[in-house]
């Protein structure tokens, strides 16, 4: 495999609505930033690769118009998925490994305030058997929580407990929407958003993007004193048919995990993208997390989540610890789908 | 329960969204309220956009130079509508054209009114025919369409150089 690393990660601070700037003005200067960092010149980058939502947007093709952040003409190599940024990452990664051309621009952004996530989220369903039944991603992930409360030990302070570290992490996170001190104990007092997740337990609504820019080999070495090299990526998926599904378990984050080389060296750090409390509950099992890895010191996903964007900023802010020395192996992982239905895994380390 | 099979689901889907046109857009929108059509020029390459963008989609430079174009243009292409469509209220056959306005770089695109539409054609002189001052609001149709100027055409060559 041809070395590949990201060499820049730039994103913006997510906030709950931003009325003044639509999905371009709030990506232009995240790009501007990510370009200026990662030290290859905008007109020669290799490829370029982006991930969003026309249905979160509420506009078709809201990708194309995405482009005047980048500066698409004369034409470039170019390509889009209706994925989160994360997947546009490993798509530029295969990209990369053709070995034509040696650096790539990847962002992903969404404004998810311009609907209602929730609704929105139920059109990746089946259309026949599930949308109709209009179960929003909240009461979804709520399922998931209450089987996981029932087969684990685990309990709804548990989930607290989450919240509260997360939220305490996101104190240091400039770019963080929610942050602050929080006991458990009080947080379980809370009243339910659907039983058993409270509102502390879900995701803030974010408006945001984030970008990085990856290199190959000489170049990240040439432009950056310290990349951060993807010693391993992979993505899996598991059924679409949550019936079909034991949602208390990651098999798809396990499978990744083991074909991105995780387990072969110990981590310092792993970002993960868990939009709601107890799922970091079931991707550190999935992923075999001990005590001695540091999770989402960033806040994760419980302190900003823009849709789209948020997996790709646990990649790029594991790859920022690499990048500054405070992290010698890390993984960066994001999810995609109801229930953590889908789960990429980007192993990132110091050379 | 019932033997009949089941052959029609209905399945209704409705979202709402609150759009924002964002910072450029605005102005460019606004701009219709007070009779003017606003583009911007890039300092870099020195295009006109109309309707304007914060920074230039070509070279990416922020784009601060508001100006008020013409609102007179020449059709650089057109469309003949012979299909009806319920969200425009007008009798067919129409014309859509692109409108390159007076010192742009980009076309708009309108519809063309007041001829005959076999009469219309490339390079064609119009003007833009706006509703009454106290009916305009911030949008594009504060103009109801374009019509002919009377002058001569213009030769199409002319805009090898515009995204026209």
């Amino acid at each position: 495999m041809r070395e590949v690393a990201l060499v820049a990660f730039a994103q913006s601070p997510s906030v709950r609505q931003d009325l003044r700037r639509n999905e371009v003005e709030i990506l232009t200067p995240v790009i501007a930033e990510a370009i200026r960092w990662g030290g290859v010149p905008r007109k020669e980058i290799g490829f370029t690769c982006s991930g969003s939502c026309d249905y979160l947007a509420g506009v078709p093709f809201s990708f194309v118009s995405a482009l005047d952040a980048v500066g698409a003409w004369p034409p470039i190599r170019e390509s889009h998925v209706e994925m989160d940024g994360a997947w546009a990452l490993y798509e530029a990664w295969v990209r990369l490994q053709v070995g034509d051309v040696d650096s790539a621009l990847v962002y992903g952004f969404g404004k998810s305030s311009v609907g209602d996530p929730r609704d929105i989220s139920v059109l990746q369903l089946d259309p026949y058997y599930a949308a109709p039944l209009w179960p929003d991603s909240v009461s979804l992930a709520a399922l998931q929580a209450r089987a996981l409360l029932q087969s684990s030990g685990y309990t709804e302070r548990d989930f607290a407990e989450v919240v509260a570290r997360s939220l305490r992490d996101a104190k240091r996170n400039p770019n963080a929407q929610v942050s602050g001190d929080f006991s458990p104990d009080e947080l379980v007092k809370a009243r339910y958003d659907v039983s058993p997740l409270r509102e502390h337990d879900c995701p803030p609504v974010s408006d945001g993007a984030a970008a990085v820019v990856l290199a190959a080999g000489d170049l990240a070495r040439k432009v950056c004193e310290r990349p951060a090299w993807i010693a391993g990526i992979d993505h899996r998926i598991e059924a679409h048919s949550l019936g079909a599904r034991d949602l208390t378990k990651s098999p798809s984050a396990a499978l990744a995990a083991e074909k991105a080389g995780m387990g072969k060296g110990s981590l310092d750090v792993a970002e993960l993208h868990a939009p709601f409390s107890h799922q970091e509950l079931i991707l550190r099992e999935a992923l075999g997390l001990g005590e001695s890895v540091a999770i989402n010191p960033s806040g994760g996903a419980l302190a900003a989540n823009p849709i789209m964007a948020a997996g790709l900023i646990r990649i790029g802010e594991a790859a920022q610890l690499v990048m500054d020395g405070s992290a010698k192996r890390a993984v960066g992982h994001a999810t995609s789908g109801p229930c953590l239905q889908q789960n990429l895994i980007c192993v990132l380390e110091a050379r | 329960m019932s033997e009949e099979s089941l052959t029609v689901l209905r399945s209704p889907v409705k979202l709402e969204y609150t759009f924002t046109a964002g910072e450029t857009s605005s102005r460019f929108l606004r701009g219709f309220a007070e009779g003017k059509i606003l583009g911007r020029r890039c300092p870099e390459c020195e295009k006109v956009y109309v309707p304007p963008r914060g920074n230039c989609p070509i070279c990416t430079s922020p784009m601060k130079e508001e100006m008020e174009l013409a609102h007179t243009g020449t059709i650089t292409k057109f469309c003949i509508v012979n299909l009806p469509f319920a969200a425009r209220q007008i009798e067919i056959p129409y014309v859509s054209a692109s409108i390159l306005l007076d010192g742009a770089d980009v076309p708009i695109f309108h519809l063309i009114q007041e001829i005959p539409y076999d009469q219309i054609r490339i390079g064609m002189r119009v003007e833009a025919v706006w509703v009454a001052p106290d009916e305009r609001i911030p949008g594009m149709e504060s103009i109801t369409h374009f019509g002919p100027t009377g002058e001569p055409d213009v030769d199409i060559d002319l805009f090898e150089d515009a995204d026209a």
